[in-house]
């Protein structure tokens, strides 16, 4: 099997013939050896690995075979423990096993790893090694996950980059079979698993010849049979359990050297010559680095470097981890070596050391008492590069140079500025290793432009169809909507081996024009650098629209500056907003990489392989556009002088000091230059800094028109990111409103004589337009004008901010006086605003709505997901206080344990009150306010105008108690507070509640305690990148059922109506806000545990989010989504809990499923699987509709209770 | 008596045809207007813009936020190769030609010459007898002359005519300035027949929420006298094959076609109200018309009363519509 569905590759001769060259990232590279030596793989999706597990499930769906000619079985499951799980029985029954996975997952895998390593079950698990959460969830590259493994009894083998992602994956597979000890096989999460670079691909032939088919025979004969029964897993007890225990032993002895037997074989076979430990540099060395993962290689080229310029330094590179080899370690180490630096990628807060450090102490010690060396060198031990923190040529030398200093510092920590600790090293700035002979480039592109993609692409055509190497590595931006990608590239005529970002780039293109305004695009531009430039102004006219640095840099480093409206291109092409292949064009016609004729073959040879597949239509489009890019590229000859004024500051002077010092200078991309001390040490962040970046993301922003409005406030209710608002309020405060700011009669009778406005914060609107597809007022004259239309947001951005800053000094109308119905809840303060979700996110509105209704007085328990990330993900928070400084309290624990998280937080909040209660009857008589106490114990709470009297009443009780001096006093003053009703909500998606969380989330359920859920259901795993989870309906593409899925949905609002004690609700915002509102007040009054299921329409159904709120109607009138709400207190009455919300399907279901890619590319794709699918789909509605009706209709036999 | 007729170089049993419709996905019905009689079926269109445009859809949203985000490589599964093939409907066709004996004619949507006049080979390849190829095309640009319509008409029947073996007819709409030139040009560029004409599907309102609704009306006799015209002149001055589609319902309405010139008389609308068996009693009242009328062929009756032989030739050319002015009286 050719693995790599590469370009034709160019390929080396060695001893065992032509070898071909690819390009791919250390995911690709890892699991293209894994699938190809398993039959089974149990996978569950988590970042970094996600792409592991994908592509396996990619090959077995279009039937790849391993090398023993059968297509392995993937099984995604519900959790990593779940895989875990799953893995350990199938290597029990004899199945060759594998799994991929990272951080979390890791650690719920880690109970099982002790099962198999204690049952010696041959077996690699592939792990791009990731952050673990502790103060805050990191979805990048560390070595804390598996140095958390490191006593399981797995061995541990580490690689440095994707080529030895490959290797190593091959060489784990092969020894594990041979020593019967199970493999950790890790790599740098994003810095390895992400880079993609060009490697000699390993063929079946070579995974063959290694592979010992007398170890795999043994493997399957100790395999559980009925035909050979045994018995494992028994319980041993203290007479026998530590003696069985060591029996492992001779096992991990043996286990280095087949590892060395393995890794020799390979060098045979392919060239590449791997040891236990690797040492490079000067054979005298005296100082060295001792470390593992991608910094080996930074390290080792920087020593490489230092050797050449004088200096006797080395870098030992550990790669079989566990078991540790001492004898081969020691060997490993120059003789001359007197001082070693131990570099750990991991924290261990409170040891001695970092594990890699503490093994090397030891070995020392061990070795010098067991005479393998005369002299212990000294060592010191330092952190670097948690989180993908860069790891640099520089901070390398910084520690050489420590090491070289009379009293090196025994602990250290380098990439950072630790000015509390005092721990960082001093790190040079601007030391360049690299070579002229490295092109080096670097593109700002928008997320949704294929600016990455096309930058793959080029690497392809470079790495593949070239001689040249190519690497490439890809930087995200935190959030979603509008988000940034800066594509690092390099190439050269020698191996890249560089893991780090590019200092000095000899291209630059930004095919955004608006990020010139934020980010220093140039700064990392080389003199004479060629500046590529997307904008809509031509040569002659761009100078005096370039921001003052943008300027200055082009003169200062002479850059040759080219610009092209790409987007004027594409929309002649036929490409529609896609700039991707455009901008490749250019980079290749003017970065002068490739001869610009062959650079455009291939492009055009790329174009065809991936789209030919897919239609002539878009091949010829792209093809089109390759033709008209290079026509409209034009060279700017600009003055030698500025001529832009200073620009305004990034961050208004008007922002809180935290977010002017810290929040600013992570929006402008320079967070790695923050110090210790500008952190909190827990974790906390403020809350209310979202307002302060202001994006400018729309380019058309939606206008009132007050004549024509009905004053519904629909738009306001469905917008995502808050960044539409309406309010009523009094006409006194209208004095000092900016000219422009309308305002208009408020029309409903009971604030009579009251101002309405609707209003637009025009720097933080996405422009995603679902507000003007729900707008229900058209002109009567001009159907197509409604009361919100879309306009070009450039010439309303000052005129609108100057209003919206002027509509947050108007009052919150008074809570008492509002009805809390669609219309009423949208005139109060949305306590969650401006988050980085997805233009046009069905999931934000009702987090929105929720801080509107009961932000004031709420704790948000949030699982991890795309909630937690648009929640959480810093640089800014969206979660805000109101007027008074109260605002919801949000946190994230796990994935996993969210539902229990927040039950945690209720019994907490119960203990609080239950105490608060006791302690006020226990001083009732010093207090002395019989009346107060009585009111404070039994006053009614359930609306606003109860909770704002009960905070009265708790502030008299501090008044009070200020004057009693006692410990009792001193406790009740902490803990008054609680008397105010308090609630719990507990947010998550479905890839929680129904898969990973489902256990924890049903016991919350049952408790019957006061919790609200409220699930966020995109009907797959969003965040991750679209894998189907047990909410993915029937006939609906995912990843690990892209041939559609034929299972149904779960029901997990009917399991949870099962209990009879729970209030349920299914909800879509979109289709009927009534009854969204009217769920969510009907959760929060209910006294026991409440479930709301809420329809999110969601990026990965694939289709225009304008149109979100159409779907959700369709989803509704076709009895895909039937709404309800089941409220057990209506059984009190005689009447049936459930009661149905929407009527009977009415609509097909086709007309809904055809809408979204997620259906329609089955039906593309199998058009007779499509329709059977979708038929059984129609025929599961129809049943379930009739099951609903049925319950509905069912009163209880309970006579109603006196006086209902 | 001799009901059978030649319908592009197709021998049918008699001239009644079911037109283009959705009844062909149903293999039932299928069977069904076999047993009630149809001598032929057409199959509904297959829009070449529709399949390009949901191509270009899935693609663009597959690919809009892949790459974008560091926990998302994409958000779909990596597509299998699409059925770029129009696969529904070439196993719809087979289906069809294994469930019955009677012709299959397929029908083929495109206004412009492009990629899928290779459907057409592949619609022949499938098993239809004939492909009726659709130019439903609205001119909404004022910059487009009638002339560029009409060459892009007879330049893509051109190409599908020369891709494909079987017969080929053209589905005309009544909206051409000069339809004999154009029927006469199509002839020249080798098609074998003519339909007369398209129902376009028709943009309704909503006058509540103001949106325009498009809703499919079915035919109805009204539509019948615009289509004799029609046929009484082009079967006057060409040799292809000329079928009407729109306004039949009973067998008179057939006659009238037939007499006009039609070889086949397509039926939709009231087969779909009052289900397959009309054809039946339309084929029944046919024969029996003929036979009080003492006409012996359909070709008997075939062009009588077409532009060359009627009586009064000046009432189907403008003159009807004078006379029909002078006549007309205010209702009482």
């Amino acid at each position: 099997m050719k693995n790599h569905e590469g370009g034709i590759g160019t390929g080396v001769e060695t001893a065992t013939g032509r070898r071909v060259m690819v390009t791919l990232d250390g995911n690709e590279a890892a699991v293209s050896v894994a699938y190809r030596l398993s039959e089974v793989a149990a996978i569950y999706p988590i970042t970094p690995s996600s792409t592991m597990g994908e592509l396996a499930d990619e090959w077995s769906a279009k039937g790849r075979a391993n090398i023993w000619g059968t297509i392995p079985r993937i099984s995604q499951m519900q959790s990593e423990g779940g895989a875990a799980g799953a893995v350990h029985g199938a290597l029990q029954a004899g199945a060759l096993t594998t799994t991929f996975t990272a951080s979390q997952g890791l650690l719920l895998m880690i109970p099982s790893m002790y099962k198999i390593a204690g049952e010696l079950l041959p077996f690699v698990m592939h792990v791009s090694a990731r952050t673990l959460a502790t103060h805050a969830l990191s979805i990048f590259g560390d070595h804390q996950d598996v140095m958390s493994c490191r006593q399981t009894g797995f061995a541990m083998l580490c690689s440095n980059s994707v080529q030895e992602a490959h290797d190593m994956a091959l060489i784990a597979h092969v020894a594990t079979l041979r020593g019967r000890v199970p493999f950790v096989h890790f790599f740098d999460g994003f810095r390895t698993s992400h880079e993609v670079n060009k490697i000699q691909e390993l063929s079946d032939d070579d995974l063959r010849e290694l592979m010992d088919d007398e170890a795999v025979a043994a493997f399957r004969r100790q395999a559980m049979t009925p035909d050979r029964p045994v018995l494992r897993g028994a319980a041993q007890n203290p007479d026998t359990f530590f003696q069985a225990r060591e029996a492992c032993n001779p096992f991990y002895e043996d286990c280095p050297r087949h590892v060395k037997e393995v890794m020799e074989q390979f060098a045979a076979r392919t060239g590449r010559r791997y040891g236990l430990f690797d040492y490079v540099g000067d054979p005298q060395a005296e100082r060295v680095i001792v470390l593992m993962g991608s910094g080996a290689q930074t390290a080792e080229q920087t020593a490489r470097w230092l050797c050449d310029h004088g200096q006797r330094v080395g870098v030992l590179k550990v790669r079989l981890y566990r078991p540790w080899s001492n004898e081969d370690f020691v060997r490993s180490l120059p003789p001359c070596v007197s001082r070693v630096a131990v570099l750990d990628r991991t924290k261990e807060p409170g040891a001695l050391g970092e594990p890699l450090y503490q093994d090397v102490v030891c070995a020392l010690r061990e070795a010098r008492e067991t005479g393998l060396i005369d002299h212990e060198p000294s060592v010191i031990g330092g952190r670097y590069g948690l989180s993908s923190k860069e790891f640099t040529p520089a901070m390398v030398k910084a520690v050489y140079d420590e090491l070289d200093r009379p009293h090196p510092r025994r602990r250290f920590t380098v990439g950072i500025m630790d000015d509390v600790t005092h721990l960082s090293l001093d790190v040079e700035q601007g030391f360049e290793i690299l070579g002229e002979e490295v092109v080096q480039c670097i593109f700002y592109g928008l997320g949704a432009d294929g600016t990455v993609g096309a930058n793959k692409n080029s690497i392809k055509i470079i790495g593949e169809e070239t001689d040249n190497w190519a690497q490439g590595y890809f930087v995200y931006d935190s959030k979603k909507s509008g988000a940034i990608t800066i594509s690092h590239l390099r190439f050269g005529p020698e191996p890249i081996e560089a893991p780090y970002l590019i200092g000095k780039a000899r291209f630059v293109a930004c095919h955004q024009f608006h990020f010139l305004e934020r980010y220093d695009v140039l700064e990392h531009a080389a003199t004479g650098a060629v500046f590529l430039l997307n904008s809509t102004m031509p040569a002659d006219r761009i100078w005096e629209h370039l921001p003052v640095g943008v300027q200055r840099a082009i003169i200062e480093k002479d850059l040759q500056f080219h610009v092209i409206d790409a987007y004027q291109v594409a929309r002649d092409s036929g490409m529609g907003g896609r700039i991707n292949t455009i901008m490749q064009t250019c980079f290749f016609g003017i970065s002068g990489v490739l001869p610009r004729e062959q650079a455009i073959e291939q492009i055009k040879k790329t174009i065809q392989k991936t789209y030919g597949k897919k239609g002539r239509e878009v091949v010829d489009r792209n093809f089109a556009a390759v033709d008209n890019a290079l026509a409209h590229l034009q060279q700017v000859n600009y003055p030698k002088q500025i001529t832009a004024s200073e620009s305004p500051p990034l961050i208004s002077h008007k922002a809180p000091d935290f977010v002017q010092r810290i929040t600013g200078v992570m929006l402008s991309n320079h967070g790695d230059l923050l110090p210790v001390s500008a952190f909190a040490v827990d974790g906390t962040w403020p809350m209310s800094t979202a307002r302060w970046e202001k994006r400018n993301l729309a380019t058309e922003i939606p206008v009132w028109d007050a004549e024509l409005c009905i004053q519904c406030n629909k738009c306001a209710i469905v917008c995502p990111h808050a960044a539409i608002r309406a309010k009523v309020y009094n006409p006194d405060a209208l004095a000092g409103a900016p000219e422009t700011f309308k305002s208009i009669d408020y029309k409903a009778p009971d604030l009579k004589g009251d101002k309405y406005t609707i209003q637009v914060a025009p720097e933080d609107c996405t422009g995603c337009r679902l507000c003007v597809m729900v707008c229900p007022a058209r002109d009567k004259s001009n159907p197509r004008h409604k009361a919100i239309d879309m306009e070009p947001q450039a010439p309303l951005r000052d005129r609108e901010r100057d209003n919206f800053d002027f509509f947050l000094t108007l009052p919150d109308p008074d809570r008492s006086r509002l009805r809390l119905d669609v219309k009423g809840t949208q005139m109060l303060t949305p306590l969650f605003e401006f988050s980085g979700a997805c233009s046009g996110c069905g999931e934000t509105p009702y987090i929105k709505l929720l801080t509107q209704l009961y932000g004031d007085r709420i704790l948000i328990a949030n699982a991890t997901g795309c909630s937690s990330i648009y929640g959480g993900n810093l640089p800014t928070t969206p979660y805000c206080t109101n007027a008074d400084g109260r605002g919801p309290s949000w946190a994230n624990s796990l994935f996993e344990d969210n539902a229990e998280f927040g039950l945690g937080m209720r019994l907490a909040l119960d203990k609080h009150r239950e105490q608060a209660i006791e302690l006020l009857l226990r001083m009732a008589g010093v207090i002395d306010r019989p009346k107060l106490i009585d009111e404070l114990l039994n006053a009614p709470q359930s609306n606003d105008a109860q909770i704002a009297a009960q905070r009265a009443r708790v502030e008299a009780l501090a008044v009070r108690l200020m004057e009693i001096d006692s410990p009792e006093s001193s406790r009740l003053t902490l803990l008054a507070d609680y008397l105010v009703h308090k609630s719990v909500w507990i947010v998550g998606g479905d890839g929680w509640a129904y898969d990973i969380g489902f256990g924890g989330l049903d016991h919350v359920l049952a408790s019957g305690r006061k919790v609200n859920v409220l699930v966020l259901d995109t009907e797959v795993y969003s965040n991750t990148g679209g894998q189907q989870s047990k909410s993915t309906p029937i006939g609906a593409a995912a990843k690990f059922a892209s041939a559609g899925k034929s299972q149904p949905k779960k029901d997990l609002g009917l399991i949870a109506m099962s209990y009879g004690s729970i209030y349920v609700a299914q909800v879509a915002l979109g289709a009927k806000d009534v009854q969204t509102v009217k769920a969510f007040q009907e959760a929060e009054s209910y006294p026991g545990a409440s479930l709301i299921i809420a329809y999110s329409h969601c990026i990965a159904h694939g289709y225009d989010m304008a149109f979100g709120a159409d779907q959700q109607k369709l989803a509704v009138e076709s009895g895909y989504w039937p709404l309800y709400r089941y409220d057990p207190r209506r059984t009190d009455a005689g009447e049936s809990p459930l009661q149905l919300d929407s009527p009977a399907p009415k609509t097909p279901l086709a007309d809904y499923m055809r809408n979204e890619t997620r259906f329609r590319m089955v039906e593309q794709q199998d058009p007779d699987r499509f329709r059977e699918l979708s038929a059984a789909a129609q025929r599961q509605i129809q049943r379930r509709y009739r099951l609903y009706e049925h319950l509905a209709r069912m009163a209880t036999d309970e006579k109603p209770a006196a006086g209902g | 008596m001799d009901l059978s007729t030649h319908y592009l170089g197709l021998r049918l049993p008699h001239p009644l045809v079911v037109g283009a419709s959705p009844m062909v996905d149903n293999l039932d019905t299928v069977r069904r207007l076999e047993d009630a009689g149809a001598a032929a079926i057409v199959m509904h269109s297959l829009f070449e813009e529709q399949l390009s445009i949901e191509h270009r859809a899935t693609v663009y949203h597959m690919e809009i936020y892949a790459d974008a985000y560091a926990e998302a490589r994409s958000y779909f599964p990596e597509a299998s190769d699409f059925a770029l093939c129009p696969c529904d409907y070439l196993n719809q066709i087979r289906r069809i030609k294994q469930a019955v004996a009677i012709p299959l004619i397929a029908s083929l949507n495109g206004v412009s010459c492009g990629g899928w006049i290779d459907y057409a080979r592949q619609i022949e390849q499938a098993g239809a007898d004939a492909l009726e190829l659709n130019v439903y095309y609205v001119a909404t640009d004022p910059i487009e002359s009638s002339a560029e319509v009409e060459d892009r008409v007879v330049d893509t029947a051109r190409q599908v005519k020369q891709s494909v073996n079987i017969p080929v007819a053209v589905k005309l709409s009544q909206f051409y300035s000069s339809i004999p030139n154009l029927c006469s040009r199509l002839e020249e560029a080798g098609v074998d027949g003519l339909v007369l004409f398209n129902r376009f599907y028709q943009p309704d309102i909503d006058i509540d929420s103001l949106q325009v609704v498009p809703k499919i009306q079915l035919s109805d006799a009204s539509e019948l006298p615009l289509r004799l015209r029609w046929l009484a002149i082009l079967s006057s001055c060409l040799r292809v094959s000329l079928a009407v589609s729109g306004g039949v319902h009973v067998a008179v309405d057939a006659v009238k076609s037939i007499m006009c010139g039609a070889e086949a008389v397509q039926m939709v609308s009231a087969i779909l109200r009052n289900g397959p068996r009309h054809l039946t009693t339309v084929l029944t009242d046919l024969r029996q018309w003929m036979d009080e009328h003492e006409y012996s062929s359909i070709r008997q009756m075939k062009g009588s009363m077409n532009l060359l032989r009627c009586p009064d030739r000046g009432a189907i050319e403008r003159a009807n519509y004078m006379h029909l002015l002078q006549t007309w009286r205010e209702p009482v």
